[in-house]
C-alpha cells in the first residue's frame, strides 16, 4: 500500500470534514484551501505535474482569495462569522443526500470494467499538452475563453455605477 | 471488503511518474521514469557521472562535492542525500545572503543619503546582522489576547515556507538545478501564489482593524501585479517552447557576431518583458516604491502591526527571499541564466555569473528604494491595470511577430528590428500619455 497516497487522502478528506464541522467561517475557508492543496498533491502523485501546479495557481492562489473576500465582505461584523449550529433535520438530510451521491459514484466506479493490468503512464509533457489544447481542442479552449470574458464583463457591468465620476483631483 | 483494494488500485494511475518529494514519503527504490518527470537526484546523478569530463574543475566542483558526500551512503539512499544536500546549501547560502543584504541595504541607503550607515558593530559594521538577529530573538513575542492564536503563529511560517519553495527550480549554474521539472516556471509562480494567503492570515488573525484593512490593501496590490508578472514571461515561454527553466536558459546560449549574447533581454519584446517583469516583481515583493502594504512611516506597518520579535523578522526574511527568488527568475527568463556575457569569459564558472547577475539586480532594488518616493494606492493600481497589463498584452503580439519573422535576413532583418521596436515604444508612449493626461508634463520653478 502506498503511504504517500494515504497521507494525501487523509489530509484532503480530513480537512474537508473538519471544515464542515467548524463554526468559524474563516477557519472553514482556510481548511477548504488546505483541501484544494491536497488535491494538487494528489495530482502530483498521479504524475499530472502541470495539472497540479495549475490547481495550486488557480485554486490556492486565486479562487481562495475570492472565497475569503466574499466571506469578509458579506458579513456585518466579526461576530457574524460564527455560524449557529445546524438543526438536526437539516443535518440528517445533508447526510442522506451526501451518502446517496457517494453510493452512486462508488457503484459507477466499481461497476465499470477497467483493465486489471496497470496501464502504461501517459507521460505527457507540457509541450504535448499545449499542442493538444491548441490543435485538437482549440474550439473548446476558445469557447471557455469567451465564457470567461462574458463573465468578467458581466461582473464589471454589475459593479460599475452609472453616476459620472467627479473630476479627479490630483492623480 | 474486496471493494476497497480494487478502488485503491484504480487510483494508482502511473506508478512510474510519481515525483521526487512524494517518493520521500513512500521510500520506494528509485527507477528512471519515462521522459518528463524525473526526480532531481536521479537526473543529476545521470548527468554528473558521465557527462562533462572535460569541463573546468571549478565548474564541476559543486557536483563533484555532492557526489563525494553521497558516496558515503548506500546506493539506495543517495538520491535522498543529494536532495537534502541541495536543501541545506540553499538554506545556508540564501540565509547568509539575506543577512548580508540587510547590511548592504542599510549601508547603500546610508551612502545615497550622505551618511555612513551602520558602522559601530565590528569592522565597518559587518557584525550588524548578527546583532540584529540577537535583538530579534531576545525580544518579547507579544500576541494580542483576542488574536486567533493558531493563525497568528501560522502566517509568518507559511509565508516563509512558500517563499523558500520557490528556490527549488532556479538553475544556479550549469547542471545546478535542485529540482528539474517539466513545468518549472509554473511551479515557481504557483509556490509564490501562496504568499497572498499568508498575508491574509496575518491581517485577519491579528484581530485589529488596521491590520485587516492593510491586509486587504496588500492583497489588492499583490493580485493587481500578479497579472503583469505572469503576462510578461508568457512570450519567453512561447518562444523558447518550454516551461522548464534549464531549457529556457539553454535557449539563450550563443552569440551573434561573437559578442551580442542571445539573451532575451536583447530583443525588443524581451526588453519590454524584462522591464514589466521587474516593475511587477518590485510590487510583488512589497519593495519601495510599492511598499504600501508595510509603509512603516505612514501606515504603522500594515498587516505587521500586531507582530513583534522573531515573527516580525520572519516576515522580512520572507520579503527578502521573495526578492531574491524573483530576481533569480528574472535572470533565468531574460538575462541568460548562468550564461557568460562574452565568449572569452566562459572560463569563469557558471554559478559565479549567476551570482554576479543576482547581486546586480538586488543592488538595483536597493537603488530604487533610495531614489523613488512611495506611490499612493490609486496611482499604484492605475499603473498596474492601465499601463502594465495592456503593455504586456501588446508585448505578446510583438513576440509573435518576432517569432514569425525569424527567417528574415539581410535588409529585412533591419526592418524586423524597426517594426518590433515601434511595436514596443509606440504603445509605451501612447499609454504613458494616457496615464499622465491632465497633469501633463510638470514644470518645476525654482524658488
Amino acid at each position: 500500500m502506498n503511504l504517500a497516497l494515504l497521507i494525501i487522502a487523509f489530509v484532503m478528506l480530513g480537512s474537508a470534514a473538519i471544515a464542515m464541522g467548524l463554526r468559524n467561517l474563516i477557519h472553514s475557508a482556510l481548511l477548504l484551501i488546505a483541501s484544494w492543496a491536497a488535491i494538487a498533491a494528489f495530482f502530483l502523485w498521479a504524475g499530472a505535474e502541470f495539472l497540479a501546479f495549475a490547481q495550486v495557481l488557480v485554486y490556492v492562489g486565486a479562487v481562495s482569495m475570492v472565497v475569503l473576500f466574499a466571506v469578509l465582505l458579506t458579513r456585518q461584523s466579526r461576530l457574524d462569522l460564527n455560524l449557529a449550529p445546524v438543526p438536526f433535520g437539516r443535518a440528517l438530510g445533508a447526510l442522506i443526500a451526501g451518502s446517496a451521491v457517494a453510493g452512486i459514484l462508488f457503484g459507477a466506479i466499481l461497476g465499470t470494467p477497467l483493465p486489471a493490468a496497470a496501464a502504461p503512464p501517459p507521460g505527457l509533457t507540457v509541450r504535448q499538452l499545449g499542442l493538444q489544447l491548441m490543435g485538437t481542442h482549440a474550439a473548446a479552449l476558445l469557447v471557455v475563453g469567451v465564457i470567461l470574458t462574458v463573465a468578467l464583463l458581466g461582473a464589471i457591468v454589475l459593479a460599475s455605477n452609472e453616476a459620472a465620476p467627479k473630476t479627479p483631483e490630483a492623480r | 471488503m474486496s471493494a476497497l483494494p480494487s478502488l485503491l488500485r484504480l487510483l494508482e494511475v502511473g506508478p512510474g511518474l510519481r515525483t521526487g518529494f512524494l517518493r520521500l514519503l513512500s521510500l520506494e527504490p528509485v527507477q528512471r521514469p519515462g521522459s518528463t518527470t524525473m526526480t532531481a537526484a536521479t537526473a543529476d546523478f545521470a548527468r554528473a557521472t558521465d557527462v562533462d569530463k572535460g569541463a573546468a574543475f571549478l565548474e564541476r566542483l559543486p557536483v563533484v562535492l555532492r557526489d563525494w558526500i553521497a558516496s558515503f551512503f548506500p546506493e539506495s539512499l543517495r538520491w535522498v542525500v543529494g536532495a537534502l544536500l541541495a536543501i541545506a546549501v540553499i538554506l545556508a547560502v540564501f540565509g547568509s545572503l539575506f543577512a548580508l543584504l540587510t547590511l548592504a541595504e542599510r549601508k547603500v541607503l546610508g551612502r545615497v543619503q550622505n551618511r555612513p550607515g551602520p558602522n559601530r558593530t565590528g569592522p565597518f559594521g559587518l557584525f550588524q546582522p548578527i546583532a540584529d538577529a540577537i535583538k530579534m530573538l531576545t525580544k518579547e513575542d507579544v500576541v494580542p489576547r483576542e488574536a486567533d492564536q493558531v493563525l497568528h503563529f501560522l502566517a509568518p511560517v507559511a509565508l516563509l515556507g512558500f517563499s523558500i519553495l520557490t528556490f527549488a527550480v532556479i538553475p544556479y549554474g550549469r547542471r545546478l538545478v535542485p529540482l528539474e521539472l517539466d513545468a518549472a516556471v509554473l511551479y515557481f509562480f504557483a509556490a509564490g501564489a501562496g504568499t497572498e494567503l499568508a498575508v491574509f492570515m496575518a491581517g485577519w488573525a491579528s484581530h485589529n482593524k488596521y491590520s485587516l484593512l492593510a491586509a486587504m490593501r496588500a492583497l489588492a496590490q499583490l493580485i493587481s501585479y500578479e497579472l503583469p508578472l505572469l503576462l510578461s514571461f508568457v512570450p519567453v515561454v512561447m518562444l523558447a517552447g518550454t516551461l522548464s527553466t534549464s531549457r529556457i536558459v539553454a535557449a539563450q546560449a550563443g552569440w551573434t557576431w561573437g559578442f551580442l549574447p542571445h539573451w532575451h533581454v536583447f530583443t525588443p519584446w524581451g526588453f519590454a518583458g524584462f522591464v514589466i517583469f521587474m516593475v511587477a516583481a518590485v510590487a510583488e515583493s512589497n519593495r519601495s516604491p510599492f511598499d504600501l502594504p508595510e509603509a512603516e512611516s505612514e501606515l504603522i506597518a500594515g498587516h505587521l502591526t500586531e507582530y513583534s520579535g522573531f515573527k516580525y523578522a520572519l516576515f522580512f526574511m520572507a520579503e527578502y527571499f521573495g526578492m531574491i527568488a524573483l530576481s533569480g527568475m528574472a535572470i533565468t527568463l531574460f538575462l541568460g541564466g548562468w550564461q557568460a556575457p562574452l565568449p572569452f569569459l566562459e572560463f569563469v564558472p557558471s554559478y559565479v555569473w549567476f551570482a554576479l547577475k543576482l547581486l546586480a539586480l538586488l543592488l538595483g532594488f536597493i537603488w530604487l528604494r533610495a531614489t523613488l518616493p512611495r506611490l499612493r494606492m490609486d496611482q499604484l493600481t492605475r499603473l498596474a491595470w492601465k499601463f502594465l497589463v495592456p503593455l504586456a498584452l501588446v508585448n505578446l503580439g510583438t513576440a509573435a511577430f518576432w517569432q514569425l519573422t525569424a527567417h528574415w535576413d539581410g535588409p529585412l532583418s533591419a526592418a524586423r528590428w524597426v517594426v518590433a521596436a515601434v511595436l514596443v515604444v509606440g504603445p509605451f508612449l501612447v499609454l504613458g500619455r494616457g496615464l499622465t493626461a491632465g497633469i501633463a508634463t510638470r514644470t518645476y520653478r525654482y524658488a
